[in-house]
């Protein structure tokens, strides 16, 4: 966690977005993550898709658990509140947080540790609840912070630094949030910032839980041969099956693709996402379907990645709880308490 | 000697067979006539099958406290036939069912038998084989109608009330109420030496548990959210606000609900949840038992160093782990005072009577956004479970919530250099800003690592000390801030302090020991930081029992603690059981106090 101040320098012919901010108006802090640190190209890709969006910074809250991942919404959009939680406990927090103010847009960001070991739990609770946010794990197999010790979403075989094989099997997040109904389910690789940065975008649009894992390779702890979370290693076994491009209102779509293999869906805020299909026979748009694909490329050691699966028309938490529109938060005296005249009656209710 | 609204009446029943509401149906009949009761209900962890007790007492005289022993014992458990015969007072009456003979061995010569053949009445009138169990109970209470001089009326109009809407239900009910009362006139000897009379003294009075209470306040208090995980004995305050919730807080217009209620997968999910509402400006609470507590001993340290609103109720029950869920104790103090690694402390609040559940509950929701830290309300099985005759509950409509320091947007912009937790007031609390205000400013990291007075994260050791020191002038304004302690002082030497439901017996106490010559000035805590008052009182009085419910002296460990005192004069009464504790408890323990320390038991005046 910096407390390093980012220069005000602004190359003259950089942009501004619709709300007439700049990319530094999304930024945050200095990183002081490892150099090289996979995490650190999330945090960029975050910045790069909530700019793009023109999204107002100050209208975000950053929610974090614990550990190299849980360090990084210092590391974005500075105009907005940041909650650095407990160890395993973001989604908990997040679930609070948004159901008192549902106008915020929420994002996560945790890590394998703290999302598939100790916040197990929680991950899975928050997904089957349908919070309206966008959860990103930055997986990188290990505990960086604690200096490299396996973590749970390690694949059975691979090596620690010292070459210590792993004996356990894998949990994949990904097959766990299609199969708990996760509304919006990606995987991404933090070197492949051209698939992350759409997808990002699509995810904070979409209007339920979106979920997106990261394979964020850990340099100092994970990047060696054994490895199956290093650069090299997905980069090899990386399989796209679903590019999402985001198509901003009024923009026109491309063409450049062969018929049948795409497939437009809208986002509430008049942009479209276009989901490219690497494969014919994949639907994204079938869970049981893209559980199966992912499961099996797993056993075949493969990283599917892309926009793996997606609802057209999701719910959220706050349509099952039929709470009002405007925030809980801003609730007042004169919605919230019944006065003296009904305490009366429940008075009188007790004799 | 007739004795008006003054006993007590056990029914042991077994669980799952009905008697609940038939039992409650009696307490409330004799509440309508206008006399005070205190119910009890003595249940095991189970849901059929396992013996349970349920308890009344009426007392004119405001003596809702448990009582050793027993007037009347309606004993419907062969199981535990032989210790319900033993636990009636010499004197008392056994009702029981005596179409089967029972043992001769558990025949007691100073109680008055009052056998009815209650199976063997119901048989020939009902069919149904679950209306002949459940009726047993209905039998039972037509036949202590008649034993006791209820008014018959106001327990059919019960009846009528209760199966509104399903009458072919009010009909039975009142023909097995009818079967028992006539049997009892046509061949007991009517009424009892107990018995009831109209009274006055409950006129203006409710009947209600602590807990829906609690939660009744939380709704007047301005909660929009409740986390919550399942566990006896604290369920029925979430279970409660979303009752009332449903009725009270749902939009006439558009039907959307202005509340939320999650079940989270656990105690620390639930607390979690409460805190990152609190974090983003709702009121949010949880309810739970030490169990709970133990789970959210993380969270809590996070809140409190991080310095986040929130509310929590601890109804407690008997540890330690799963220790016995369905009795009462007062054990969670210190786990819940100190909850969490690292230094820290939390503010808790002791209501006494549903009333106070009530108001405290309102209360915790703005003391815990004045201190932005949580609150904990320390009630327990005894009075959140048991429905007792209370105040009614007031409320003050020109009352506005107070929210704390929070920052508008237009506040913001008047501010040159905002920081977090900078003592701007020197009352040791700092400004919040709630996420989404201000475009440009006001926005900072909230974490449970150190940090200085601008949220901007930091080891260095000044920044961390100088915060904890703050946290500390902090602990002072919610001393300041907390309900002070009842006091009621005659300038005797003696004195006895007490807490939550160790006061419920105490005015029996106090009466019992007056007629042993022992006056005592008394001293409620309400709350924790204790309060100077509480140092006061100990330095006036050479001898101050105190009293409590656990093993471990739990609240004596907080006084002397928190007010840095000298325990010397501190006697502790402690019971720990898991019933409530009693008067003749009390009294015993202070009588041999005065023997063994060969204390005259004179009314003496302090110099």
């Amino acid at each position: 966690m910096t407390f390093v101040k980012k220069p005000e320098i602004h190359h003259p012919l950089l942009t501004v977005n619709e709300l007439g901010l700049k990319r530094r108006d999304y930024e945050g802090l200095v990183s002081t993550l490892c150099a090289g640190c996979g995490h650190d190209s999330v945090s960029a890709a975050i910045i790069q898709a909530c700019s793009e969006l023109s999204l107002p910074p100050h209208r975000f809250a950053k929610l974090s658990g614990i550990g190299c991942s849980s360090k990084t919404p210092s590391y974005f959009l500075s105009n907005s509140h940041g909650f650095n939680s407990v160890h395993g406990r973001m989604p908990s927090v997040a679930t609070g947080a948004n159901i008192a103010n549902r106008d915020l847009i929420y994002i996560g960001v945790s890590g394998d540790g703290d999302s598939a070991s100790i916040g197990l739990g929680q991950f899975a609770h928050a997904v089957r609840r349908k919070i309206n946010m966008l959860y990103i794990v930055d997986n990188n197999g290990t505990y960086g912070l604690t200096k490299g010790q396996f973590s749970a979403t390690n694949d059975y075989g691979s090596t620690s630094k010292r070459g210590v094989p792993n004996l356990y099997s894998p949990i994949d997040l990904v097959c766990m949030a299609l199969q708990i109904g996760a509304s919006f389910v990606a995987r991404s690789f933090s070197g492949d910032k051209k698939q992350l940065v759409p997808l990002i975008k699509a995810a904070l649009l979409h209007n339920g839980f979106s979920f997106i894992d990261i394979i964020s390779p850990c340099v100092m702890f994970n990047n060696h041969d054994g490895s199956t979370k290093s650069y090299g290693h997905v980069r090899d076994h990386s399989a796209p099956i679903v590019d999402a491009d985001f198509v901003a209102p009024h923009e026109e779509i491309e063409v450049d693709y062969a018929p049948g293999s795409t497939e437009t869906i809208d986002m509430p805020d008049g942009s479209r996402l276009r989901l490219r299909k690497l494969e014919d026979s994949y639907n994204p748009k079938n869970r049981v379907d893209a559980l199966a694909y992912v499961q099996r490329a797993l056993d075949e050691g493969d990283v599917v990645t892309g926009l793996l699966y997606v609802e057209e028309d999701p719910a959220d938490l706050h349509e099952v709880l039929e709470t009002p529109e405007v925030p809980l938060s801003a609730l007042t005296e004169s919605d919230l308490c019944p006065g003296s005249e009904t305490l009366d009656s429940i008075n009188a209710s007790f004799r | 000697m007739t004795k008006y609204n003054d006993f007590v009446i056990r029914f042991a029943n077994v669980n799952g067979s009905g008697s609940a509401s038939a039992n409650s149906m009696f307490a409330k009949a004799l509440f309508r006539m206008g006399v005070p009761v205190a119910t009890r209900n003595i249940f095991p962890s189970n849901i059929q099958g396992l013996p349970t007790w349920f308890e009344v007492r009426a007392t004119e005289k405001g003596y809702f406290g448990r009582r050793e022993d027993v007037d009347i014992m309606v004993a419907m458990n062969a199981e535990t036939y032989e210790e319900d015969v033993e636990c009636l007072a010499s004197g008392g009456y056994l009702v029981y069912d005596n179409t089967r003979p029972r043992p001769r061995t558990l025949e007691r010569q100073d109680v008055v038998d009052v056998g009815i053949p209650i199976t063997k009445l119901i048989l020939p009138e009902f069919s149904d084989p679950k209306q002949r169990q459940l009726f047993k109970n209905i039998v039972y209470l037509g036949a202590l109608s008649a034993l006791l001089n209820i008014d018959f009326k106001v327990l059919t109009g019960m009846v009528s009330m209760q199966y509104k809407g399903k009458d072919a239900l009010i009909q039975p009910n009142i023909h097995a109420m009818e079967i028992g009362r006539n049997y009892a006139f046509k061949y007991l000897d009517c009424p009892f030496e107990f018995q009831v009379r109209y009274s006055e003294l409950a006129k203006d009075k409710i009947l209600v548990d602590g807990n829906e209470s609690a939660a009744l306040g939380a709704i007047y208090g301005g909660a929009t959210f409740c986390a919550w995980y399942p566990i006896t004995p604290s369920t029925s305050v979430a279970e409660a606000f979303e009752k009332h919730a449903q009725k009270l807080r749902v939009d006439e217009d558009t039907g959307t609900k202005k509340y939320a209620v999650i079940q989270s997968e656990d105690e620390l999910a639930a607390l979690g949840m409460v805190i990152g509402a609190g974090w983003n400006g709702a009121r949010a609470f949880t309810a739970t038992s030490g169990p709970g507590i133990s789970l959210m001993n993380e969270f809590l340290g996070l809140a409190y160093f991080a310095e986040i609103p929130a509310v929590l109720f601890d109804i407690q029950r008997v540890g330690p782990s799963t220790g016995m869920p369905t009795r009462t104790q007062q054990s969670d103090l210190l786990s819940v005072a100190f909850a969490s690694h690292g230094d820290t402390r939390h503010p808790m609040l002791f209501p006494s009577t549903p009333k106070e559940c009530f108001d405290f509950a309102a209360d915790a929701f703005d003391i815990a956004e004045r201190i932005q830290s949580p609150v904990v309300v320390m009630s327990d099985l005894e009075l959140g479970m048991n429905e007792l005759t209370s105040d009614q509950f007031e409320w003050e409509d020109i009352r506005k919530y107070d929210r704390g320091k929070v920052l508008t947007a237009d506040d913001l912009d008047q501010v040159e250099d905002y920081g977090r937790y900078v003592d701007v007031d020197s009352d040791g609390i700092g400004y919040r800003t709630l996420p989404g205000t201000h475009p440009s400013k006001g926005s900072f990291f909230t974490r449970g690592t150190s940090r200085d007075e601008y949220a901007v994260y930091t080891e260095a050791p000044d920044a961390y000390s100088q915060n904890m020191d703050r946290l500390n002038r902090k602990w002072e304004t919610i001393r300041a801030l907390l309900p002070r302690s009842e006091v009621s002082s005659a300038s005797y030497r003696a004195g006895i302090m007490y807490y939550g439901t160790t006061a419920t017996p105490m005015s029996e106490s106090l009466a019992l020991l007056d007629d042993y010559g022992i006056e005592l000035d008394t001293l409620r805590i309400r709350a924790f930081p204790i309060g100077h008052e509480v140092r006061e009182f100990i330095a006036q009085h050479s001898i101050v029992f105190l009293v409590e419910q656990n093993r471990d002296a739990q609240m004596k460990t907080l006084i002397v603690n928190d007010l840095e005192l000298n325990a010397d004069q501190i006697c502790s009464i402690l019971y720990y059981g898991g019933m409530s504790i009693s008067a003749d408890f009390i009294v015993s323990e202070v009588l041999n106090y005065y023997e063994q320390n060969k204390v005259p038991r004179l009314k003496e005046v302090s110099s």
